[in-house]
């Protein structure tokens, strides 16, 4: 490429008040990490095959595929490499941007994602020790996948159809797929690259159903690769994005495999059928667990991807003069321009931090557990089920809030905010559905309303639920604390009215399942204020803290950011703090002008902020985002990429068009 | 084909109301119900005739050449019923609409551009001689055009364009030039390798003047070869979100000349000695951009229209959960939550389209009046169609998507046609205005009316007439909950955002700011108040026009759109409770009421969901959807959809022996 950066982009980085750096080392969780993202980053940078000449998005379907496994084998090597051997690491799933270059490499989805991230770590959480010593073998034979959901059932897990019954005359179980909707359905390289995978069936022995457990089982030849007698495998057709993810079905037509495949670290069968109970049912969901966790960080990241290509394209694009007089303004000066923008920028930054107090949670209750300790699964369930629903619904509202704040040239596909949306707002059904999960936080609510509604003890973080129910409400106060109080308010207020909604359907006769059901929208509004109090609470904590570790200058950046945040979703939320809080419609006026004072606080500093997320040219593919803000010479070289463009004329014309406008004359 | 499935069945069973009393309802009556379905048919009955692989499957190139294909035969088709009298330049958009609307060009067609932009400007902007020349030749088809307005570095900015269109006196010609790189025309359907003209706007310069943008008719290919002429450089821009087969070109001029006569003139002249003769009433583009607008709104229903079918067809299907254990698991479409994103998007389908309909009469007798010389109105209906096409591309766009996210990950699956319909729809939030700035300008509008509304001796124009009613009275009364309060207190809130946002920019004024900063400062709070102006329309429209149109229908359709509005109306309340809460009397009382009325209606409307969306009457072949089937095969679809993929014809993909077998081996 090469070129001069743009003039406004130069203008923007000097007005920068902080060191980037600083804030990139904080992003990347240290120096160390900045350092070795750049040293993969550059290592395969050097490996050509990885690039594209044409991009990926022109080819057919089948070469999309075919393109993306050429690539994965070639980045599973590196990773080998980088890894002495050893990529059955759980630690690969810490939160990261150490591999990001990868999001590069496939512009979309590598097929041996759930390979490398999920297989090899729920063989390693779930398989009792001889069978990692088994499995886990660096040269294994086994590209694998994870394979829970159907065709029938998604986040109902327990409605899953396909079985795994045992027969003890062959020390065996039998995998079938009973009907259509029982055909595994989704699970990413299932169709046509894992050989092997990790199956979620019904356990029957002797006709008992013991429900959900998970079983290794080998679906394609070795060496042929074609599926094994009684499977029927392929891949689901095209989707909205994750085009080279390879999502497949799989059937069983009573498939055996030897009783040792079942994964038995917290349960076993024995060899007569005898069925050894796990310690806690919820073990075997420890893999979902782990995924919603991790995914947090991931889409702080998509975040920062959509951040980073809005405000540069935004701090380039001129459009319309303020004044009639004056040289077009850039779009970035415009006010609802910044709106649509730092709010990007600050949940990103939400998003990061909130994901490493998650895994950090994740982490000490899983020390717990292995302690026999399972106290604190409840709350980090449900914890993680509300931020999951949450953050990917946040994260694809904003990324598509970026999109379209880049006008007509957000739909390009160069941009690359049509991939990014694709990709984020898929995490708002996959491993659990949005409304599913709000539900469950729900239920983890409203058993601590019933204490406080009888008075009973409530743990330390539902302590302000006793204050709600004694009206121990304090004056309002416009600030950052004052606004927590006021979203617990919120939290308090949402999880009465519904409590009260579903007492009075069983009052009335009803169900409890369908009083349930008739309190659920107003169940989920509570779980979703809930998530976002601690977001905004852990958020505001975490800044306040690592302000006092960073120099004075980035302090000043970081906690406008962070009262942005607050003062958005004060604002969003205004009517919530009208009708639970101690707010009035005056402070709502001074929250509103505190708001507009801090976009034009943070204006002088956007560009710095997304220059501070460090993604380099490579991992955004964006004719807009690029470092060099060369926006309109990147769209017109991406554009003479279109294969359509390497015809003078396309053929199409003398087929089709030419006989439709001749033929009046001939 | 296989059964019905049964649940549907059930669910069909239950409806409440006659399905084809309703269709013709909407329709505007049984003729036109039986018009709409004889063009269907004939789209749909020879469909065989060029039946293909999915084109999703097909790489970028090969999609473009597909659509190609099926645009040639859509337009052949379209030239029979030309030759047999039964459509002309006066009905031809209807006759297109319903033709786009049940072709299967998911990626949409290139030629449609000559329809929807080429011909009516030369309709609209040539004069009575151009219209002679070209008007004829484009009708036969015997030249593509394509419209090439917007460039690389300007968009709903249009004052901002830079290419240039200079008179050349000495051989009466116009020189055409894009002096940058930004100036490039980008966007034009159908520019990149499909039209051979093009309507282009460009900067008018006559006698070293600049008399800013014009329309001038360019041949840009040669009509035999389709090589591209001297002067022009063309090309395709590239891959997009969606619509990849509408051929979206870059166009760039170096000299290239043109014959005077091809200025659109119809408007303004240049003379022969280079005289600029200005249009005498420079409002009148305004005209073709307020019917472009209207035209975005009906599209926008029917997309919502095809999301809210296949959404509330799977959700009666798909059956999840038990909620008591040993009974068999619920429909979705049980659970409220699930009718939380779905009824107010059928509610939604219903008032966008009565809505857009009355906007459609509406300016078309301002249209008349503007012909006989009365403008008064028209910065009313420009004002109107801004804040109507920004928000119903964006209540479109979100109940898609609410739709598409509320099938789970199948809503994800390209086969379902969720994913195509949302990325069709949200690019309308983009083009032919964004939003922000559309709404800005309908902003501009309130301030103005509100800023002279104390001095207004007259009436205001009907559509702001109630800010006067709203501000003389206020909100003093105690809130009631009903579908009349709730349409005052939007207009309540409308009045009160405008009120304070003029009141804010009058502040910053005093204390030195220019107004155009002090515009920029309040412009977050503007297009609020856009927004709510716009959400009084849509409500008060919507709730008028079905206590007009049910006056002689049965009592059984009365019903359910009576439900359908109140929901519609409860709905956005709670929505918008924040502006509630804020400007008018309502409490935490009347709240909880309102909650509780809201789920009330989903469960009344529950059981004539199905029926709400079969009366949409889109046909399989329209919805193109493995989840919205009429007959709720919505399994066997999704399976017979997979098998499909040329990746599933091979039981082993050759990257096996290739990459996967090598690395395995430890050879790669």
């Amino acid at each position: 490429m090469g070129g001069r950066v743009n003039e406004d982009l130069i203008k923007e980085r000097r007005k920068c008040t902080f060191d980037i750096k600083e804030l990139t080392h904080i992003i990347d969780c240290g120096e160390e990490n900045t350092i070795k993202r750049k040293q993969i980053d550059n290592y395969i940078l050097n490996i050509k095959e990885l690039w594209d000449d044409v991009p990926e998005e022109y080819l057919s379907h089948k070469e999309r595929y075919e393109n993306a496994i050429k690539k994965a084998f070639i980045v599973l090597k590196v990773l080998r490499q980088l890894h002495t051997g050893n990529i059955q690491i759980t630690d690969h799933r810490t939160p990261t941007n150490v591999y990001s270059i990868q999001d590069g490499i496939f512009r979309n989805v590598n097929p041996l994602l759930i390979h490398i991230g999920l297989f090899w770590s729920t063989i390693a959480a779930q398989a009792s020790t001889e069978q990692q010593a088994e499995w886990l073998q660096p040269d294994s034979s086994m590209i694998g996948t994870y394979v829970q959901t159907e065709l029938g059932h998604g986040s109902f897990i327990r409605g899953i159809e396909t079985t795994a019954t045992y027969d003890s005359t062959t020390d065996e179980f039998i995998l079938h797929t009973p009907r259509l909707s029982a055909y595994k359905w989704w699970p990413g390289g299932l169709g046509n690259t894992a050989n092997a995978c990790l199956v979620m069936a019904q356990l029957y022995i002797n006709g008992t159903c013991h429900g959900l457990h998970i079983f290794l089982a080998q679906i394609r030849d070795f060496d042929t690769h074609k599926p094994l007698p009684g499977i029927k495998v392929g891949e689901i057709g095209p989707k909205m994005g994750f085009n080279t993810a390879d999502n497949g079905f799989l059937g069983f037509d009573n498939h055996r495999i030897p009783r040792t495949n079942m994964l038995m670290k917290n349960v076993q069968v024995l060899r007569d059928g005898t069925y050894v109970k796990p310690k806690h049912d919820k073990l075997t969901y420890g893999s979902m667990l782990l995924t919603r966790v991790t995914l947090i960080s991931d889409l702080a990241y998509q975040l920062s991807k959509a951040a980073t290509i809005a405000v540069r394209y935004s701090a380039v694009r001129r459009q319309s003069p303020i004044k009639s007089n004056e040289p077009e303004r850039q779009i970035l000066d415009f006010v609802s321009q910044q709106h649509k923008l730092f709010i990007t920028i600050a949940s990103s930054h939400v998003y990061r931090v909130v994901g490493l107090w998650m895994w950090n949670s994740h982490k000490r209750v899983t020390a717990d557990i292995h302690e026999g300790n399972m106290g604190q699964l409840p709350e980090l369930h449900a914890l993680a089920c509300c931020l999951k629903a949450i953050s990917s619904r946040d994260a694809s509202a904003l990324v598509e809030q970026c999109r379209l704040a880049c006008g007509g040239h957000g739909y390009m596909m160069a941009s690359n905010l049509p991939q990014i949306y694709a990709y984020t707002t898929a995490a708002v059904t996959y491993e659990g559905e949005y409304t599913v999960l709000l539900l469950q936080t729900a239920r983890y609510l409203v058993k601590f309303w019933r204490l406080a509604a009888e008075h009973k003890p409530l743990p330390q973080n539902f302590a302000y639920f006793e204050d709600y129910i004694k009206k121990n409400f304090e004056q309002w106060r416009n600030s950052p604390e004052g606004i927590i109080e006021g979203f617990k308010a919120i939290v308090a207020g949402k999880t009465k009215a519904a409590y009260d909604t579903l007492q009075c359907n069983l009052r009335n006769g009803r169900e409890f399942e369908e009083a349930w059901n008739m309190a659920s929208v107003q169940l989920t509004n509570a779980s979703e204020a809930y998530a976002r109090s601690l977001l905004c609470e852990v958020f505001w904590k975490e800044t306040v803290q690592l302000s006092t570790k960073v120099s004075k200058s980035l302090a000043i950046v970081l906690e406008q950011l962070a009262e942005l945040y607050l003062m958005y979703w004060a604002l969003e939320k205004h009517g919530d703090l009208l009708l639970y809080s101690t707010i009035s419609r005056n402070d709502i006026e001074a929250l509103q002008s505190r708001y507009e004072e801090l976009l034009a606080l943070i204006r002088p500093n956007a560009v710095g902020l997304v220059d501070a997320f460090d993604i380099r040219d490579e991992v955004l593919c964006s004719t807009l985002g690029a470092y060099d803000g060369r926006v309109y010479e990147r769209m017109m070289e991406e554009a003479s990429k279109s294969p359509l463009n390497e015809d003078v004329v396309n053929e199409s014309f003398h087929k089709y068009i030419r006989p439709v406008t001749m033929k009046n004359k001939l | 084909m296989g059964q019905m499935n049964e649940d549907l069945k059930r669910e069909r069973e239950k409806c409440s109301f006659n399905m084809n009393d309703l269709i013709n309802l909407m329709d505007g009556g049984p003729d036109k119900t039986k018009m709409r379905r004889e063009r269907e048919d004939i789209m749909i009955s020879r469909r065989d005739a060029y039946a293909d692989i999915p084109e999703e499957y097909l790489s970028y190139k090969e999609q473009y050449e597909q659509a190609v294909k099926k645009s040639a035969y859509v337009f052949s088709l379209l030239r029979r019923l030309q030759h047999e009298g039964k459509t002309n330049l006066h009905n031809y958009r209807d006759v297109m609409a319903n033709f786009l609307r049940s072709s299967d060009v998911g990626t949409g067609f290139p030629i449609a551009i000559h329809y929807i932009m080429f011909i009516p400007t030369i309709m609209s902007q040539a004069s009575e001689e151009q219209q002679a020349q070209w008007l004829q030749r484009a009708w036969d088809c015997n030249i593509v055009g394509s419209y090439a307005q917007t460039e690389l570095g300007h968009g709903t900015f249009i004052r901002g364009l830079e290419t240039t269109a200079t008179y050349d006196p000495s051989t009466k010609e116009f020189v055409l030039n894009s002096p940058t790189l930004t100036s490039y025309k980008w966007w034009g359907g159908g520019l990149g390798q499909t039209a051979n003209y093009a309507i282009v706007v460009a900067q008018l310069y006559t006698k070293g003047e600049c008399h800013g943008v014009h329309l001038f008719i360019v041949q840009l290919r040669d009509e035999e070869t389709h090589m591209p002429l001297p002067g022009i450089k063309i090309g395709d821009v590239g891959l997009k979100m969606a619509l990849n087969g509408v051929n979206n070109g870059f166009l760039g001029f170096n000299n290239c000349r043109i014959p005077r006569n091809q200025m659109l003139m119809k408007h303004s002249q240049v003379l022969e000695d280079g005289t600029y003769v200005r249009s005498p009433n420079s409002k009148l583009n305004y005209g073709a951009m307020v019917f472009t607008r209207v035209v975005i709104a009906c599209d926008m229903v029917n997309y919502l229209s095809k999301a809210a079918t296949i959404a509330v067809r799977f959700s009666a299907v798909r059956r999840q959960c038990q909620s008591k254990a040993g009974e068999p698991e619920s429909q979705i479409l049980d659970y409220l939550t699930q009718q939380h994103k779905l009824l107010p998007a059928v509610a939604a389908c219903y008032a966008l389209k009565v809505t857009a309909g009355k906007l459609w009469d509406t300016f078309s007798i301002v249209n008349e009046e503007m012909i006989a010389g009365n403008y008064e109105r028209l910065p009313e209906i420009h004002a109107l169609s801004c804040c109507l096409k920004a928000i119903a591309t964006r209540d479109a766009a979100s109940f898609i998507e609410t739709c598409r996210l509320a099938c789970g990950g199948h809503g994800f699956t390209y086969s379902s046609n969720l994913p195509a319909t949302y990325c069709n729809a949200v690019a309308a939030c983009t083009y032919e205005g964004e939003n922000t700035v559309l709404l800005l300008q309908t902003a501009r509008f309130l301030a103005k009316t509100w800023q002279d509304i104390d001095n207004e001796n007259g009436k205001l124009t009907p559509t702001v007439e109630y800010l006067k009613t709203a501000k003389v009275k206020g909100y003093s009364h105690e809130w009631v909950n009903s579908v009349e309060n709730i349409v005052y207190g939007f207009q309540v809130v409308s009045m009160r955002k405008i009120a304070s946002c003029v009141k804010s920019m009058q502040t910053r004024v005093a204390s030195g700011a220019t107004f155009e900063d002090a515009w920029n400062m309040a412009s977050v709070q503007l297009v609020s108040a856009a927004e709510a102006h716009c959400r009084v329309m849509i409500l008060s429209t919507f709730s008028s026009e079905i206590k007009e149109m049910t006056r002689t229908t049965s009592k059984e359709i009365k019903r359910v759109l009576e439900q359908i509005v109140t929901l519609y109306a409860v709905y956005w309340a709670l929505e918008r409770l924040s502006d509630l809460l804020q400007y008018t009397t309502i409490t935490g009382a009347h709240v909880d009421n309102l909650r509780a009325w809201y789920e009330e209606l989903l469960t009344q409307l529950r059981p004539n969901a199905v029926g709400l969306v079969d009366a949409f009457d889109l046909r399989d072949e329209m919805l193109q959807s493995t989840l919205g089937a009429y007959d709720g095969r919505v399994y066997e679809r999704l399976m017979e959809a997979a098998l499909q993929s040329p990746l599933n014809a091979e039981p082993v993909n050759y990257t096996f022996q290739k990459y996967l077998k090598p690395f395995l081996q430890g050879k790669l």
